[in-house]
């Protein structure tokens, strides 16, 4: 059975994250940031992964990284879903990590893992592990096309290109043409990444690396929903404490109170999937059903979460200037990043075998 | 302390005094008892050792091995999770010697008359009245919801000692003598056709004052042991996947394709991963109460398996159809034991209606995770300072 406590040391490792972002990613300069043309936070990405390490938790020591494991990284994503973060955390510390360990490519790994390159996996958010992908013509030496839905691209320094020949290519972002696309989620926006003739490595078989890179992205990513629902639960109830209507406060409500109640469950719940996710994925026990099920419910709870954050707010919730919007975004945007919960949930049809009719 | 290793070398010596082969079920339970390996948190000469409750596994797990009895605690639930740790914190030395061994070792039920038909979520409004006659109380009144009062001996029991003062205060907790004359058990059918419970009524049944658990008009204070114990015995369950009422349905899906629908599995799917998930979460408050930090999660998980047994047992009924329309027995029995699995759907259907009101009904639950988990602000309050006997009914 899987460990789904925190140990000593994860703890210490949260308190250390969210002092920093407590420091550096108030909600207000996550707003003001959106409205600039660079919405992702460089300064805090440095102190992240210069200051910190953190983007090499899942590179083993020998390549430079902190030979940490699953678990610790989703501690870190559960603090950076409680800040809704605009740094790329999951997309290169992740995804475009374990892409890269699916390869054996050891000096990509190491540029990764001390966090000075970003990479980005060009694959489009939505795809569930072990869905289809598009990919790039791969001709005469050169990629050619264009992929749309890249999260983070915009600020990757390198992109890891599925090919049609069955290849994944590490491509020189400053080679293609990145686009950045007007997103749901403000805070983890997409690119269209467009490549006209570029030359790219060869870094080994897309299929296999795609897949484990996905995998990890779905699992961990139910931490950072863990993290954006537990935020969104916290400041409602401590919002609804104060705000007074009819005399009293409105968390004095019974109709109110039992909604906070019903997603508290829900959230409790979420922990225990993110845990057992990152728990399997750390020690590769039942990987594909912890994944699955993570998504499968962590998806929809983030989603719930921050819809309720919102309405129980009233008017104030609705504006721009308040944070909740922030959270809906990401978690809406979350729901459909590496597989909806339906598509996890019909990947159950297999693995837990419970046959379609 | 008494560490893992002098456990495991105790319950061996246990275990070569007394092969389970060659001795009496009952006999073995007693030399169990009286070796401390009983509950091993409890204090030495009440069937502990004053070990950490965690180290209880080091014990059973031995025992298990070497294929001993044990007390079948699903039979004396009621005995083990409530009665004891109550009888253990407010009892006198001379009832936690009467009673605890018996309780453990099973040769005395124990069931539970708090409930009343007047007083359910309100349990403090309870109007049986115990009034003092000389050495004795006279107890008058009726109880309701009472598992087990049939077979059990023993019977904890609340009743109104002083009706002026706010309901609170004047209740008080006693041990009350099943076999008395003046107790009278009848079955209360329910709605699944069989009488699991029944209701007790209490005509100048006379309890000795040495049969009092705390102090006069601290009865609520002692109830509340009692209850907090319930949700720990609940918490610490440990279940395969599958392991609960996703079980059977899971079995049907898979062994009657005929049944299957995309509008069914969909549904299935759902229910299947909040399963899975809740399991998680109770495995999850395992791991915590082992690890001694307990958390406030054992105060949802009654919430979301009443709601996931009655969404699956439903689904269960839909999903077969025209057997659906059927249902297994209407006989009126008086079993001993909830048997979920024992048998079909309808039963599971409609037994599991109980799970949102039984042990505090669901909207209450809420009220306590509200309140006492977020630290909203409580009900307003009506029926604080106001005497009992001017409360309305």
């Amino acid at each position: 059975m899987s460990d789904l406590l925190y140990s000593e040391e994860e703890e210490a490792l949260r308190a250390a994250v969210r002092d920093l972002l407590t420091d550096h990613c108030d909600a207000p300069g996550v707003i003001a940031r959106t409205e600039s043309g660079t919405p992702h936070h460089l300064a805090l990405w440095k102190a992240l992964t210069d200051g910190m390490g953190l983007a090499g938790l899942l590179v083993p020591e020998e390549l430079d990284g902190q030979g940490a494991t699953h678990r610790e990284a989703a501690v870190v994503l559960e603090e950076l879903g409680r800040a809704v973060a605009p740094v790329p955390y999951l997309t290169s510390a992740v995804v475009a990590t374990e892409a890269l360990l699916a390869c054996g490519t050891d000096d990509l790994l190491r540029d990764l893992a001390t966090g000075t390159t970003i990479g980005a996996l060009a694959v489009a958010l939505n795809v569930a592990p072990g869905a289809a992908y598009r990919v790039v013509r791969h001709e005469d030496g050169l990629l050619h096309g264009e992929l749309t839905g890249i999260a983070d691209a915009a600020v990757a320094d390198v992109l890891l290109v599925p090919a049609d020949d069955g290849g994944l290519y590490a491509v020189d972002a400053t080679t293609a043409t990145v686009t950045p696309q007007t997103s749901l989620d403000l805070t983890r926006p997409l690119a269209t990444v467009t490549l006209d003739g570029v030359r790219g490595r060869l870094l080994g078989d897309a299929e296999p690396a795609v897949r484990r890179a996905l995998r990890a992205g779905a699992g961990l990513l139910a931490s950072e929903q863990f993290g954006l629902a537990e935020w969104t639960l916290t400041e409602t109830v401590r919002y609804l404490k104060e705000r007074k209507q009819f005399n009293r406060p409105v968390g004095g409500f019974q109709a109110i109170k039992h909604r906070l109640a019903q997603l508290w469950l829900e959230v409790v719940n979420t922990r225990a999937a993110a845990r057992n996710a990152a728990d399997a994925l750390a020690n590769g026990h039942d990987v594909d059903m912890a994944v699955t099920v993570s998504q499968a419910y962590a998806a929809p709870v983030a989603v719930h979460a921050a819809e309720e954050a919102l309405q129980l707010h009233g008017g104030i919730g609705m504006t721009w200037e308040h944070p909740v919007h922030l959270y809906l975004k990401r978690a809406k945007a979350d729901s459909i990043a590496y597989g909806t919960p339906g598509a996890h949930r019909e990947a159950l049809t297999a693995l837990a075998d419970l046959q379609a009719p | 302390m008494t560490g893992s290793e002098e456990l495991r070398s105790r319950t061996r010596e246990l275990l070569a005094a007394h092969p389970p082969a060659s001795t009496d079920r009952l006999d073995f339970l007693r030399a169990r008892f009286d070796a401390g390996l009983a509950w091993v948190h409890y204090p030495e000469g009440l069937g502990g050792l004053g070990a950490p409750r965690s180290l209880q596994a080091v014990v059973d797990a031995e025992l298990e091995a070497a294929g001993a009895p044990d007390n079948d605690p699903r039979r004396i639930g009621i005995g083990l999770g409530m009665a004891a740790p109550t009888i253990l914190q407010f009892g006198t030395e001379e009832q936690k010697r009467r009673f605890l061994r018996p309780l453990w070792t099973g040769e005395e039920v124990w069931c539970q008359l708090f409930s009343e038909p007047g007083a359910g979520s309100d349990l403090a409004a309870l109007g049986t009245r115990a009034v003092r006659e000389g050495e004795d109380w006279v107890v008058n009144g009726q109880k309701v919801w009472t598992s087990s009062a049939h077979v059990a001996r023993w019977a904890i029991l609340i009743a109104r000692t002083d009706p002026d003062v706010p309901k609170h205060r004047g209740i008080t907790y006693f041990v009350c003598d099943m076999t008395d004359p003046g107790v009278e058990v009848r079955p209360l059918r329910q709605v699944t056709g069989e009488a699991e419970f029944n209701e007790v009524f209490l005509t100048g049944v006379r309890i000795p004052d040495t049969r009092r658990l705390g102090e006069i008009g601290d009865g609520w204070k002692v109830a509340q042991t009692t209850l907090n114990n319930e949700r720990v015995a609940i918490g610490g369950m440990r279940l395969p996947r599958e392991g609960g009422m996703i079980g059977p349905i899971s079995k049907t899906w898979r062994e009657r394709p005929e049944l299957r629908t995309h509008d069914l599995h969909q549904r299935l799917l759902k229910l299947w991963v909040e399963s899975e998930v809740s399991r998680l979460t109770a495995e999850r408050l395992r791991q915590q109460l082992v690890a001694g930090q307990p958390g406030p999660e054992g105060a949802g998980m009654k919430l979301a398996f009443a709601r996931l047994n009655q969404e699956i047992s439903g689904l269960e009924v839909e999903l077969l159809g025209e057997e659906g329309l059927l249902y297994d027995d209407w006989t009126m029995r008086r079993p001993e034991l909830v048997d979920f699995t024992g048998r079909e759907a309808g039963y599971r259907y409609l037994r599991s209606k109980g799970n949102s009101i039984e042990g505090g009904t669901s909207e209450v639950l809420l009220n306590i995770v509200a309140e006492r988990v977020l630290g909203l602000p409580p009900e307003p309050r009506t029926d604080k300072d106001v005497a009992w006997k001017d409360l309305a009914r």
